[in-house]
């Protein structure tokens, strides 16, 4: 989806700030919007890929608007709405519903640790050919899905070098949409600043930007 | 659907109201419990805890033990070991640049937002610096969660198009002959600056080195610096 989201290459966004000893969390509901999301995924009702796009579908206006934690709180009530594991008319009253049964959470505390040593990979154990090798030439497809895709608009069209096969990780397009995990080669691609951005940009420098082999075309 | 979400949406923003950013200036001065965090937030997320704490979906104490990690165990400090580390023994850092994970693993860091992990190496002519346009993707198991800056506009818009400004704002000026690399983590790969060491550490220890190691300069947005005189400032 070209959304507001995919912010790389735009301008006058205002300047950095960058706050001294800044705490983790400015508030406890951001540390408890981050731990129940984190805690819930472990129901296993959406993945990774589906939590970035119902992030990524909050209207233009109001993710610009909204700090970093309440952009989770809004994206976490959808995904517990979408899949089942709350009502919408209990995420407004905060009461659960006569008819609810309670289930028993997967994660108790002392089970948190492990759980975040152990991770959730991306990565996949299965061979899959790759079509392109270290040291190819590229082009970064010209497409514009409308769902979920981590191919940036500012890459789309441009050729660049195959620097690293990052090895088979699972493919976010169709993952976010509950259309399979279509593991493939992620590949680390090379890009020329002026390739990206034109004469202004310095002649030696350079951005990678790891890409799927659905991404990418020879070029 | 569309209309539902969009109706909830609405209302989840007329909620939050004047929630917005917090004023970063001031939101550190005061206790957060009671000063500068609007109220709203606050109870909404409670109401929502209640919520999935009572309908069994969400353990209340899992939730403290999860804040309490990123609060007090996993940080930059596992990043700046690791870096120390590169610094003080060759053939860890040989191994910490081809193969990230395993040589993590030796310290024992890994896991969560950070199962695949790369290691890039500055030197004096090629300088890198990390991103993620897209969203907020960093390395959490060596550098914790990302501060406000990392996952805000003006960084994610401009680090890409001119990464040598964004330094600027930093304070760190590059020489027009350096070569700056830019990495932008759009897949599951989480990147992680190894620093130059800076001059006049060679009579310093892997912890008095450890401690010279800033999460900046493991995004690449600053370099390490020499101890000051007199000690650290």
């Amino acid at each position: 989806m070209n959304g507001i989201h995919d912010m790389g290459g735009m301008q006058d966004m205002g300047p950095i700030e960058n706050e001294k000893n800044e705490p983790v969390f400015h508030a406890r509901w951001e540390g408890q919007v981050y731990a129940m999301y984190i805690l819930s995924g472990a129901w296993r009702k959406w993945n990774i890929d589906r939590a970035r796009y119902e992030r990524e579908l909050i209207p233009p206006a109001e993710y610009l608007r909204m700090s970093y934690y309440e952009k989770w709180l809004t994206g976490f009530v959808e995904l517990l709405v979408g899949r089942g594991l709350i009502t919408r008319t209990e995420a407004e009253s905060g009461v659960p519903s006569a008819d609810s049964h309670k289930a028993t959470p997967p994660v108790s505390a002392d089970m948190v640790l492990p759980m975040l040593a152990k991770g959730r990979p991306a990565m996949r154990n299965v061979a899959v050919a790759p079509s392109f090798h270290v040291g190819q030439r590229v082009r970064a497809r010209n497409m514009n899905p409308i769902t979920h895709t981590r191919l940036p608009r500012y890459a789309r069209g441009r050729t660049g070098t195959i620097e690293r096969d990052h090895g088979v990780f699972v493919f976010p397009d169709t993952n976010a949409v509950f259309q399979g995990e279509k593991p493939q080669h992620v590949f680390s691609v090379l890009f020329t600043a002026r390739e990206l951005w034109g004469e202004q940009a310095a002649p030696q420098d350079s951005v990678y930007i790891d890409m799927w082999d659905d991404y990418l075309e020879p070029a | 659907m569309t209309t539902n979400r969009r109706d909830f949406l609405t209302a989840a923003v007329t909620a939050v109201g004047a929630a917005v950013t917090p004023d970063l200036s001031h939101a550190h001065e005061h206790d957060h419990e009671h000063q500068a965090v609007p109220s709203d937030p606050t109870l909404r997320v409670k109401a929502l805890e209640s919520l999935l704490v009572e309908k069994g979906l969400v353990d209340r104490s899992a939730v403290d033990t999860l804040i309490d990690a990123y609060e007090h165990k996993i940080g930059p400090r596992n990043g700046a070991r690791v870096v120390a580390r590169a610094w003080v023994d060759p053939a860890y850092k040989q191994r910490l640049l081809t193969n990230s994970d395993a040589a993590m693993a030796e310290l024992g860091y890994g896991g969560l937002q950070g199962e695949h992990m790369v290691v890039i190496e500055n030197m004096p002519k090629v300088h890198h610096l990390v991103v993620c346009t897209l969203c907020s993707c960093y390395p959490w198991p060596v550098l914790g969660l990302p501060p406000v800056w990392y996952k805000s506009a003006p960084y994610r818009s401009r680090a890409v198009i001119d990464p040598r400004g964004v330094l600027r704002e930093f304070g760190l000026e590059l020489a027009a002959d350096v070569e700056v690399r830019v990495w932008d983590s759009t897949a599951e790969v989480r990147y992680l600056v190894l620093p130059e060491r800076p001059p006049g550490t060679e009579a310093l220890n892997e912890e008095a080195l450890a401690a010279l190691v800033t999460r900046d300069a493991m995004i690449g947005v600053a370099k390490v610096m020499p101890p000051q005189e007199g000690g650290r400032k």
